[in-house]
């Protein structure tokens, strides 16, 4: 098991003959992700330097490879544009890593997505990986372990980059292997949220603790715990990011500002708690405190 | 990025927004000029991006010459301090004068972006002249809001909703709200905006309704694609540090402490400055490096670091991903070559190439330096070095 993506899942990847299309293509192949071609438009008919087929549409992208998710790395300005050509072309799954989109190109996306049923990771994001099967992103692959026979794993939701492999390099290091890690983005409007995941990874059977890795900005993490509340019965870690993060400045993410008194880390972080949720203060306990909800002392 | 409001006017105008009249001023003498073509009762006010104009003695009304040059002079040449600035204030550059107004009634006429719903939102209120969240906090319900479908914008019923909603129903005042609903919808589409706000919206005792006060701010990530607005963007407000580090590339913002953290990623960074604050610090500012960091951009982060004379210590807490420790390695040997180091510096490393960056690390053997094994080993060290 596992959410989302699995070793039958076939990649494509929009933007694949840029720099950083080609590279983390290359990467994606190298960790074993079934990559089946790339989409430049005007360069239909020739081969990537990894070997692949490029094709000038999604739409002949997945009629000939069967292709059903994309990995965009098309400038932010294009960025919207490219998702819907996915959607349009009946990929399910969109997982967008470009930094810097418009909020109101999110805003008119998000609604065209909703409307076909196609599944968002991102933007501004690392990616998806189920460990050992499946990476479509940027994570560097090696600190993630894959569930080994009898395992118990963690599943995880953050959204953050770097902060998320910390947490896995925690789990990792104690010998904790996760099922599926998300990086659900840090802008203020996006495609899966993580409700969502929470839902997907409380079905999922490999799944036995949540990790959710929350920052200051919006209401993502107050809506989340009232969904843990009612609706999972796994345990759930929680760490949330930028107690100490000024009022008013946006934090390096779009959608990391307190605004208006709203989004605050003592906001979240008591929204949480109140749920039942375990909140580690320092972000250096969050694979110690994993560990803890699986093998209770 | 934020734009002052005499900027602000001027888009709203440009879009159809009934505003008074009004003029820029940048001396006492553009001040008068502008005085000798308005006439009669004018409000100076001073164009700072700051708030707490009005206590600090920066919004003044004025009723002759003498009283606008006695008013232009006082702020051009005073640094106008609040809560909002500081101790140090900021300098005033140029004034906005505008004509007076016998207000009736005053409203508030706003939009942004809901994040929760995914769509902007147009919300008015019969309560103006006053911040918003204080009416939200106080008396949520006199705020009505109408939630804009992604694709199709403000539609004409929901104008008619929310004119309603101010109690308006004189056929001109109808007609003037309809066009400043419509008006602010326009600018806030078109030009990427994130908040654009009219507060207040007022009645004159002859029965006009004027926007009196207009802000917008605005997405950087759609500034690319609207060259006007970013050429309104004035840094004289931001510290220089934040402006040099934007040039280089870093997202770096300066805060109070003593602690000064290099970080790469958005996400680890502030989970960096809580880690600092859990272990008895207070961080001197929050920088994440970004993923596509070069050898040159690191050091530039070090060299704004280390010349803030407020920093103490130094925490560089690196998980290597598309970043590479190794990189940052270098910088740190070359930053310490070029700058030295006068206060401790504590290093985290973690991920892609660490074995070599610990190696070269190792070999440069940098005085200042002191390595962590983890992240509560770094930060008691640098907590306990400050």
């Amino acid at each position: 098991m596992s959410i989302l993506v699995n070793r039958d899942t076939r990649v494509i990847c929009q933007g694949i003959t840029g720099k950083a299309g080609a590279f983390h293509t290359q990467q994606c192949m190298e960790y074993g992700t079934p990559m089946v071609g790339g989409v430049t438009p005007g360069k239909g008919g020739t081969r990537s330097e990894h070997g692949l087929p490029i094709f000038n549409s999604c739409h002949d992208a997945v009629r000939e490879t069967g292709a059903n998710a994309t990995m965009i790395f098309v400038p932010a300005a294009f960025a919207a544009d490219a998702a819907m050509e996915a959607a349009d072309a009946g990929i399910p799954l969109v997982v967008l890593i470009t930094e810097g989109i418009p909020t109101l190109d999110m805003i008119r996306l998000r609604k065209y997505l909703d409307e076909t049923g196609t599944k968002l990771i991102g933007p501004n994001c690392p990616g998806i990986i189920t460990p050992g099967q499946c990476k479509i992103g940027i994570m560097p692959g090696y600190i993630h372990r894959p569930p080994q026979d009898g395992s118990r794993n963690v599943g995880l939701i953050s959204r953050s980059g770097t902060l998320t492999y910390e947490a896995v390099w925690q789990c990792t290091t104690r010998g904790l292997s996760q099922s599926t890690c998300v990086g659900i983005g840090g802008d203020p409007v996006k495609g899966l949220n993580f409700i969502d995941l929470l839902g997907l990874f409380q079905n999922d059977a490999q799944t036995d603790v949540i990790v959710l890795i929350g920052e200051i900005g919006g209401s993502d993490e107050e809506q989340a715990a009232a969904y843990i509340q009612a609706q999972v019965t796994k345990p759930v870690v929680a760490f949330i990011a930028g107690q100490t993060a000024p009022p008013g400045r946006r934090m390096g993410h779009a959608g990391a500002i307190i605004s208006g008194g709203e989004g605050t880390a003592a906001g979240k972080i008591a929204a949480l708690q109140a749920a039942g949720i375990a909140v580690v203060p320092s972000p250096a306990d969050i694979g110690a405190t994993a560990a803890r909800m699986i093998r209770p002392a | 990025m934020k734009i002052h409001e005499y900027q602000a006017r001027q888009l709203l105008a440009e879009a159809g927004v009934p505003v008074p009249p009004a003029e820029v001023a940048s001396t006492a003498e553009e001040a008068l000029a502008a005085y000798g073509r308005l006439g009669g009762r004018v409000v100076v006010k001073a164009q700072v991006s700051a708030g707490g104009r009005g206590k600090a003695g920066f919004v003044r009304l004025c009723d002759d010459a003498d009283q606008v040059r006695e008013a232009a002079e006082f702020m051009l040449t005073h640094r106008m301090v609040s809560r909002q600035t500081g101790p140090a204030g900021v300098a005033v550059r140029k004034l906005l004068l505008a004509a007076a107004m016998d207000i009736a009634g005053e409203y508030y006429v706003g939009m942004t972006v809901d994040r929760a719903r995914r769509c902007p939102v147009v919300m008015v209120s019969r309560e103006g002249g006053v911040e918003i969240e204080e009416v939200a906090a106080r008396n949520p319900e006199a705020i009505v809001k109408e939630w804009l479908h992604p694709h199709l914008g403000l539609l004409p019923f929901q104008i008619r909703r929310l004119t309603q909603a101010l109690g308006l129903t004189a056929k001109e005042q109808v007609q003037a709200a309809t066009r400043t609903l419509a008006g602010l919808a326009d600018l806030f589409l078109s030009y990427d905006a994130t908040l654009a706000e009219i507060n207040p919206l007022v009645i004159t005792s002859e029965g006009r309704l004027l926007a009196l006060d207009a802000k917008v701010t605005f997405d950087d990530n759609g500034l690319f694609r609207h060259p006007t607005i970013m050429a309104m963007a004035d840094t004289s407000e931001e510290n220089p540090d934040e402006i040099r580090a934007r040039a280089a590339g870093l997202s770096y913002i300066a805060l109070d402490g003593n602690i000064g953290c290099v970080v790469n990623g958005a996400g680890l960074a502030m989970a960096t400055m809580d880690l600092i604050k859990l272990h008895g610090g207070e961080p001197a500012n929050f920088l994440d490096v970004g993923g596509s960091v070069t050898t040159e951009g690191a050091i530039e982060a070090f060299r704004i670091i280390l010349a803030d004379p407020k920093v103490k210590g130094v925490l560089v807490n690196i998980f290597g991903g598309i970043a590479k420790c190794d990189l940052i390695a270098e910088a740190l040997i070359a930053a310490a070559r070029e700058v030295g180091f006068h206060v401790p510096v504590v290093v985290r490393l973690e991920g892609t190439n660490v074995e070599r960056a610990r190696q070269l690390l190792n070999d440069a053997q940098v005085s200042g330096l002191l390595t962590a094994e983890d992240l509560t080993d770094a930060a008691q060290k640098v907590c306990a070095a400050v």
